[in-house]
């Protein structure tokens, strides 16, 4: 049984880690209300210091802590006075939106900096294991535990003693009512977001030493587990968040040890999604609480959304539609192929992000319902090509459907995590579930576009088709917004205590709204399969998901013809000017802070 | 038998607390058909909270709601939209990105028949069916139901008219709170709760919104106003009702209520707060 008591102290080691971090999230909920997907790459940058500090500066232990958390701090402060001060007044989403951006700039400016490669980072401690009762304990292991432990005390005489930890204290029990009594809340918002990333980077280097490594994955990672830590034990609660740290790292552990390593994720994100349902204010919420104050309209931007007449529109596609017979490469083509699967993808996202109000960021989740289910169904049942894309798009519309159910229940930002943990759940399943999607080895031979028995296999035939099977998903889609259900998701959007107190189910319309979404999302995933002719557990990432949502906020939430738009954009201009691939991320992370400061309703506008 | 036939709504020891604070204590009302009740009191008494737990947005923690004979309480909102229960928001909640037309259509969404087939499991797929398809039926109930919105937005004169196409979010207070009577009469209430309906309006407005609730309520419909402007109160109430503190204090005719002791207490005793346009639900 001496195991047990290993994966019992791992386990709390790890959720001290993971304190760190849910810690400064809660701490930011306590003051903003809001959920700093940003988190996660203060994280990786405090790793990559350390890096710097450690291999290449070779300063002592206590000075590379020291070097850490300051550097760590200077970015937290720049990301709240550049990045989300300025977003003070606007709609409720853009300082969401703003941290996801704020996420992917700072992952790919690390990426850029110190190359993809995973890197040894060296704890500078001896490796020796002391026995304790049947387990063993590592240097490292006090290391982490002791600054975990510091570092809750430092916060507690912080937060209780100090006049600036009595303002936060205030602000996150009262914005209004603090900033009438004189608390400045700019001065607030710096000492959370400066203390938040403190711990952040911290506890990205003790995590860099305590595996000897460290990657650019490591932050969407972090930026999960914190969160989910933070849900757990209860958004803006700071005890809550270190109890549901512990916890997390426990279920872990005694996850991995029954399960094996690859399950460990999915412990994670199905504690959350148990959590979210059963107690969505978390482990230690007190009883019932008031019902939420009306938000009227502000989720969004509002906007009159700009009127393109519809010869533009027709001449625009008969454009797109005859352009193969002209002298076009054949690069011009497959551009513009993945700008019309983005635009599935975008049709079926501006549906349910823009148009009902649920932002998902785990969308490509979608894709990959859509893509092995044809690729199976194509593949082992001999489903003729052309069915099999329908069948992932109606297996996309239910089982997305039923997966994001959950969700159904919460607003705002908690969509988004769980949306985001459902998408990390569906990779996972993909990845575990050997006997049927072959696991980490991943489907090939998926046999190619076919139509009626005819191969699709020149670009211009799978140009023909992909534009085709787009127009029709969007005709469709404009359809559905000029119908009752169009108002009535709109409606939902805008206020949904209103909606329901006329009588319309939050679980109906949410569900109508991701079958059809789910559907758009399912097709356009089917075709990528049979385009592509293999795809694994990664090949609808996390990535594919930002993009979306930065299409979708460029042409504008809700908007059709954004949407498209929004995808031969940030297709094609990339194509244009020819920016490498590995500047590209950073360009649309920027593309979306840029967005979310200077024009919130996108180019066309909310719809 | 006769009582219950003319009472349409009946709360006995509606109660909700909120940790230590008990917003709605031990409510008893009855409201017959036909019948306008104001309730007034100080900020903070209850009242939003009290229509909260009536139209299902809140639950009671003791208590019974009893609407048409039938006990209601703890149905979710949709149901009791469906049940013929409207209500405005004291804060104003119109749909911001939503025309005046759509907000107001919206109201009527319970009475959509030829698109919600009542059919179990597959009704939610047949609805999306049908909204893309459209066949006659299904134009007919909307271009009928677009009518009945321009007859309901004729009551307001020319306040709303004009602005039929804008963005909610584009029009004034007082027409926000126009589009949402709009909205609560387009469900063809059998009880409609209006929360403050003249918050924020100036006299002449707030003399239109009376003229108008005084329609309705000659039009046979039953209704529960929350309002804190008493000269209203008084001429459109057929019984009022005080609270204070979650308790109702005093109940009865508008004039004997404003000299009982009690009420005056209540008022002054709080300060000047009585007549603040703000009031928190808890």
């Amino acid at each position: 049984m001496s195991s047990w008591l290993d994966y019992t102290i791992n386990g709390l080691i790890v959720g001290n880690v993971y304190a760190l971090v849910a810690v400064g999230l809660a701490l930011i909920f306590g003051v903003s209300r809001l959920i700093n997907f940003a988190q996660g790459s203060i994280y990786l940058v405090g790793a990559y210091i350390g890096w710097v500090a450690v291999v290449q500066l070779h300063t002592p232990l206590p000075l590379t802590i020291i070097v850490v958390a300051v550097a760590a701090a200077l970015v937290g402060l720049i990301i709240e006075r550049f990045g989300l001060r300025p977003l003070q007044n606007s709609v409720r989403i853009a300082p969401l939106l703003a941290t996801i951006g704020i996420s992917f700039v700072l992952d790919q400016l690390v990426m850029l900096t110190f190359s993809p490669n995973p890197r040894a980072l060296p704890s500078q401690l001896p490796d020796v294991r002391f026995q304790v009762g049947g387990g063993t304990i590592g240097p490292l292991d006090l290391l982490i535990a002791g600054v975990g432990l510091t570092s809750a005390l430092l916060l507690f005489v912080f937060l209780r003693y100090s006049k600036l930890g009595w303002a936060v204290r205030a602000a996150s029990q009262d914005r209004d009512a603090a900033m009438q009594m004189g608390v400045d809340v700019n001065r607030v918002n710096q000492a959370v977001f400066g203390i938040a990333a403190a711990l952040g980077g911290v506890s990205g280097m003790l995590v860099g030493m305590y595996y000897n490594q460290i990657d650019t994955a490591m932050s969407l990672q972090a930026t999960l587990k914190g969160v989910v830590a933070e849900v757990v034990g209860g958004a803006g609660n700071v005890p809550g968040a270190v109890i549901g740290s512990l916890l997390l790292g426990l279920v872990e552990s005694y996850g991995v040890a029954v399960f094996g390593t690859s399950y460990r994720n999915l412990f994670a994100f199905l504690l959350l999604v148990v959590v979210l349902v059963l107690r969505p204010n978390g482990l230690f919420a007190s009883a019932r609480q008031a019902p939420p104050e009306p938000l009227t309209g502000t989720f969004i931007a509002p906007s009159r959304p700009v009127r393109i007449p519809r010869w533009a529109l027709l001449a625009a596609a008969a454009i797109f539609a005859v352009l193969p017979f002209f002298p076009v490469s054949f690069y011009v083509l497959q551009t513009l192929i993945n700008a019309w699967l983005l635009g599935m993808l975008a049709l079926s996202l501006t549906l349910v992000a823009g148009t009902i109000g649920q932002v998902s960021l785990g969308h490509a989740a979608l894709l990959a319902i859509g893509a092995y289910t044809s690729a199976l169904l194509s593949m082992t049942l001999s489903v003729p090509v052309g069915l099999s894309i329908i069948g992932g798009g109606l297996m996309c519309a239910a089982l997305g459907t039923a997966l994001i159910s959950p969700s159904f229940r919460l607003r705002g930002h908690y969509v988004s995590i769980a949306t985001l943990a459902i998408g990390e759940i569906v990779s996972l399943v993909i990845l575990n579930w050997e006997s049927v999607t072959r696991g980490p080895i991943g489907i090939s031979g998926i046999p190619p576009l076919s139509l009626f028995g005819y191969d699709l296999i020149s670009p211009t035939s799978i140009y023909w088709f992909s534009f085709a099977v787009m127009v029709v998903l969007a005709l469709l889609q404009g359809r559905l917004l000029t119908s009752h259900l169009g108002r009535s998701f709109r409606a939902i959007r805008d206020d949904d205590i209103a909606a329901r107190a006329y009588g319309l189910s939050l679980n109906r319309y949410k569900s109508l709204a991701f079958i059809f979404g789910g559907f758009a999302a399912g097709v356009s995933g089917g075709i990528a399969a049979h385009l592509y002719s293999y795809i694994n557990h990664e090949t609808f990432n996390t990535q594919q998901s930002i993009l979306a949502l930065t299409v979708v906020i460029l042409g504008g939430l809700g908007n059709v013809v954004g949407a498209i738009l929004g995808s031969v954009a940030l297709v094609g201009l990339p194509e244009v000017f020819r920016i490498a691939a590995e500047y590209r991320i950073l360009i649309y992370g920027i593309v979306l802070l840029l967005l979310v400061r200077f024009r919130p309703q996108g180019l066309l506008g909310t719809m | 038998m006769a009582e219950q036939h003319t009472t349409m709504l009946s709360l006995r020891g509606l109660t909700r607390r909120f940790g230590g604070l008990t917003a709605v204590d031990a409510i008893d009302l009855d409201l017959a058909r036909g019948e306008l009740i104001s309730i007034i009191g100080p900020n903070g008494a209850g009242k939003t909270t009290l229509f909260n737990l009536v139209t299902g947005l809140d639950r009671p923690d003791a208590g019974v709601v009893h609407f048409e004979g039938q006990d209601i309480t703890g149905l979710s909102p949709e149901r009791l939209a469906a049940e013929g229960i409207a209500r405005t928001f004291q804060l104003g909640r119109v749909f911001g990105n939503l025309s005046v037309m759509d907000n107001v259509l919206i109201g009527a969404h319970t009475r959509l028949r030829a698109v919600k087939p009542a059919v179990p499991v597959i009704g939610p797929l047949l609805e999306l069916g049908l909204a893309l398809l459209r066949p006659t039926s299904v134009r007919a109930e909307e271009e009928r139901l677009r009518e009945e919105v321009k007859a309901i937005l004729a009551r307001f004169g020319e306040r709303l008219l004009p602005r039929i196409d804008q963005p909610a979010y584009s029009l004034s207070y007082a027409n926000r709170r126009r589009v949402e009577i709009a909205r609560a009469l387009a469900l063809k209430p059998r009880l409609l709760l209006l929360d403050e309906p003249t918050a924020g309006m100036n006299p002449t407005e707030t003399a239109e919104m009376q003229s108008l609730v005084a329609e309705l309520k000659a039009e046979g419909l039953t209704i529960l106003l929350i309002e804190h402007k008493l000269e209203m109160v008084m001429r459109l109430s057929d019984r009022v009702i005080v609270m204070d503190e979650g308790k109702k204090i005093a109940e009865g005719p508008g004039e004997a209520v404003r000299s009982d002791p009690k009420v005056i207490e209540a008022y002054l005793g709080h300060g000047l707060s009585g007549t603040s346009e703000q009031e928190s639900a808890a």
